[in-house]
């Protein structure tokens, strides 16, 4: 479904990718590991649309991304869970849900959408009239993720889910990308919590210092001792 | 660095020798440039550091009127009215700096607060018009040749005055611009948090810009009104004094020394050159340049004219880095 | 209560709704997407040359006339954005107010060049109402019935549409609003359409009342953005107090006191205003 290859980034003058492959096919879920500052995040900005690339190729579903904005991208069924979440603090959980479906397919079909979102999550619904500023961090993740799956997107990236959450909230989030998952979305998910994303992916490839530097199934990265040693501490 | 050196000295002996060579109107000119290229590059000191005021009028207006009509009233020599003019505007710009800088007022917000002071400033000045002489302006009472009054139909005296003015101006932006003092200011004008964990007293670095700013500002108004012996609150306090200096600073380079003094000539180039091109006929087409003038360099050239040299300085440094490696 | 004091009272609340009607466009853009048109009045100029023009030079009917120029100012406010704001959005919000603050003196200027520093007036004399001894302006009436219209009509539209849920969504994460599926620039450009039809808007009422002359700006600029700040940046409902507020220390503060001196009272309340804003709705 993507297919990333050889992309090379940069911002300003500090390339952050060098001629990263990469491949994601339908149904399936992939992980990017890597620690902090390899790339991980431009990565995903590039795919989104949110940042050139300097050179390579990107394609999703045979069609290039090359040189489109983000929101043809996200018309293209790609959507993306930024870093931070980025909600909009001052709008609504459900006007962040409306923002979500503002592509026109996702507008004429928006209340179903959100009833099928609110069951997936229905801690949001109780909360639907609250400034999304005031939620607290595992509630912003969900809406953020809600608000992405609103335009029912073929492929969901997802930029460090777990970031600056409690254990037992990381936990919780990522039964719900399962749940996601079992519903028949693709998933693409950026993470430092390498034992969660492991369990979670078929496949996962490591990211370092804007190169990779290995890839292969969930099961081969968890026993690989690059990664015991570098990322889980063993 | 004894090229540059032996380069300003030509230069100073050049402006020197300028009034004696120079016929009247130039030289009428030449001294409006120096005393605006004082002004502007008061300006300056806050605005290369991102406290950008279009309200700098005020101080222009404090400064004119309070020697102006200290004189007219009460005799008093502009030796003593033009630095407590300066002090006025010292004592507005710390009131409006504290103020300001206390709540973190900065950017468009703190330009915005400044644009207000100076059209109160402004109407203050038109509501007393009793005294004031409100919009018709007023003059100051003429003696002929006097240097207590500071008065000279001769324009060679003037010429010195504000050579000597330009000077002095160049010699505090020096000595504010080097060492820790502009270390500070920069790191202020980057990331004031940071800047303040740094343990910069920010605060108190702000406001010495502003009140040095305003201070010059006004001896800048004062010896403009001396010279020219006409005041009116439209062309010493008003928005469009106010912006024109914003725009001469800013097109000259305000980051560089000598850039708003380039602002100078080239806003009364400009305007010379109007009108003369199309006398009376044309009244406003100054502006009207300016303001596109002002636009195309916000947009293109934020680093004025000066900015374009600055740029070739670094390309030229970098080759020999490599050649280091 | 004396009468020339209920007078100045009732013509304040008149002055109010034009005041409120003037603030509504700059708060579209200055208060809900955050971007500088410090030329905001200048383009009410414009709306009104436009209307003198029309309507006194080319005979056109005065509510002709108006709508043109509602459309002109509209497409300027497009244009100032694609061709002024638009190269330097990411830069300092200073830089927005350096470049239309030359676009300010240039049509400013231009207006001078073209029509002269006399006052243009469009002739129009719409009737006085009169209760009793008090005499009420009908075009000042007007100006107070639309500005009420369209402070709710903005309210409603940026509160339940789409269209005005995304231009209150692009003011707080500029960047993300492409993950939406939002052409971001369409959005900016929307906006600025409606900041300048609501501009061209305010110069229909106020050519009824005021002289248009090339320095208008200055007289009505400071006080439209220091009611948008007064009400709270982006707050309809509260320019429309704030204009209230306004007006009436204008009014009652001119009927003690000489213009400028209102004026000047004005502009210090401006200033207090602005530098006791808390630092939380600062710098969003």
């Amino acid at each position: 479904m993507l297919d990333v290859s050889d992309l090379t980034a940069e911002y300003g003058s500090f390339r952050a990718l060098f001629g990263v492959s990469l491949a994601v096919e339908t149904g399936e879920a992939v992980g990017v590991i890597g620690p902090n500052g390899a790339g991980k995040t431009t990565l995903m900005r590039v795919i989104s649309g949110m940042l050139p690339a300097r050179a390579g190729a990107l394609r999703f579903e045979g069609r290039s991304l090359a040189g489109m904005k983000a929101h043809g991208i996200v018309a293209a069924g790609i959507a993306h869970v930024p870093e931070n979440r980025r909600l909009f603090p001052r709008l609504t959980v459900e006007e962040n849900l409306r923002m979500g479906a503002f592509l026109p397919e996702a507008r004429a079909h928006f209340n179903e959408r959100r009833r099928w979102v609110f069951d997936l999550f229905p801690r949001l619904e109780e909360r639907r009239d609250q400034l999304a500023g005031t939620l607290s961090g595992g509630e912003q993740q969900m809406c953020a993720i809600a608000r992405a799956l609103m335009s029912k997107p073929k492929l969901l990236l997802l930029d460090e889910p777990s970031a600056g959450l409690a254990p037992l909230v990381v936990q919780q989030v990522f039964d719900l990308v399962r749940r996601i998952r079992g519903e028949g979305f693709t998933v693409l998910i950026v993470e430092q919590n390498v034992q969660q994303v492991l369990d979670l992916v078929d496949r996962a490839y490591l990211l370092e210092v804007g190169r990779i530097a290995l890839e292969g199934s969930a099961g081969e990265l968890k026993r690989s001792d690059l990664v015991r040693r570098s990322y889980m501490g063993l | 660095m004894k090229a540059q050196a032996a380069g300003y000295a030509l230069g100073l002996a050049a402006l020197v020798v300028l009034p004696f060579l120079l016929p009247d109107y130039f030289l009428h000119i030449a001294i409006q440039v120096l005393i605006w290229s004082g002004i502007y590059t008061a300006w300056a000191f806050m605005g290369r550091f991102g406290l950008v005021s279009i309200g700098h009028g005020a101080f222009m207006g404090v400064g004119a009127y309070t020697s102006a009509l200290l004189w007219n009233y009460y005799g008093l020599t502009p030796w003593l009215g033009i630095p407590l003019g300066a002090l006025g505007a010292a004592l507005l710009a710390l009131a409006i700096g504290f103020a300001c800088f206390h709540m973190r007022i900065v950017g468009h917000y703190f330009a915005l607060v400044t644009l207000a002071l100076g059209q109160v400033v402004a109407l203050v000045i038109i509501a007393a018009r009793d005294v004031t002489g409100g919009s018709l302006g007023m003059t100051p009472r003429a003696v002929g040749h006097s240097w207590y009054a500071l008065q000279f139909p001769e324009r060679r005296y003037f010429y010195f005055l504000a050579l000597v003015l330009w000077l002095i101006v160049l010699a505090i932006r020096y000595w504010a611009s080097h060492g820790m003092r502009r270390a500070a200011a920069e790191a202020i004008g980057e990331d004031e948090t940071a800047a303040a964990a740094v343990g910069i007293n920010v605060m108190r670095e702000k406001l010495r810009l502003t009140v040095v700013s305003a201070a010059v500002t006004a001896v800048g108004g004062s010896i403009y009104t001396q010279y020219l012996n006409y005041l009116n609150p439209e062309t010493v306090a008003g928005v469009g004094v106010s912006l024109q200096i914003v725009f001469a600073a800013i097109a000259g380079g305000m980051y560089s020394a000598l850039g708003p003094s380039v602002g100078a000539l080239l806003t009364l180039a400009l305007t010379e050159g109007l009108r003369i091109l199309f006398g009376v006929h044309f009244i406003g087409a100054a502006n009207t340049i300016y303001g596109l003038l002002l636009i195309l360099f916000i947009i293109f050239m934020p680093r004025g004219i000066m900015g374009l040299f600055e740029r070739r300085r670094t390309a030229r440094a970098q080759p020999q880095a490599a050649a280091a490696d | 209560m004396d009468i020339f004091l209920l007078e100045a009272v009732l013509d304040g609340i008149m002055l109010g709704g034009l005041l409120a009607l003037l603030a509504l466009g700059l708060n579209l853009i200055f208060g809900v997407i955050d971007v500088v048109w410090i030329c905001y009045a200048e383009l009410v100029m414009v709306g009104m040359y436009a209307i003198y023009w029309l309507h006194v030079y080319y005979g056109w009917p005065f509510l002709l006339a108006g709508l043109a120029a509602i459309l002109l100012v509209a497409v300027l406010g497009v244009l100032l954005h694609r061709v002024i704001i638009e190269p330097i959005l990411g830069s300092p919000p200073i830089n927005q107010l350096l470049a239309t603050g030359g676009l300010l003196f240039f049509l400013q200027s231009f207006a001078t060049l073209l029509f002269g520093t006399d006052f243009r007036n469009v002739g129009i004399r719409l009737p006085i109402i009169e209760l009793g001894q008090i005499d009420l302006s009908f075009s000042r009436l007007l100006a107070f019935i639309a500005a009420l219209l369209g402070a709710a009509g903005l309210y409603f539209f940026l509160a339940k549409t789409y269209l005005g849920t995304a231009i209150r969504a692009i003011s707080q994460d500029r960047e993300v609003m492409g993950l939406m599926g939002v052409d971001e620039r369409r959005i900016y450009l929307t906006t600025s359409a409606i900041g300048g039809g609501l501009a061209g808007l305010s110069s229909c009422l106020l050519v009824l009342q005021y002289d248009v002359h090339p320095f208008l700006g200055l007289t009505f600029g400071p006080i439209v953005f220091m009611i948008c700040v007064l009400g709270g940046l982006g707050n309809m409902i509260g320019g429309v107090i704030a204009a209230f507020v306004m007006s009436q220390i204008i009014s009652i503060g001119g009927y003690y006191t000489s213009v400028e001196l209102s004026d000047v009272l004005a502009f210090v309340l401006f200033i207090v205003m602005i530098v006791l804003r808390p630092k939380g709705i600062l710098g969003r």
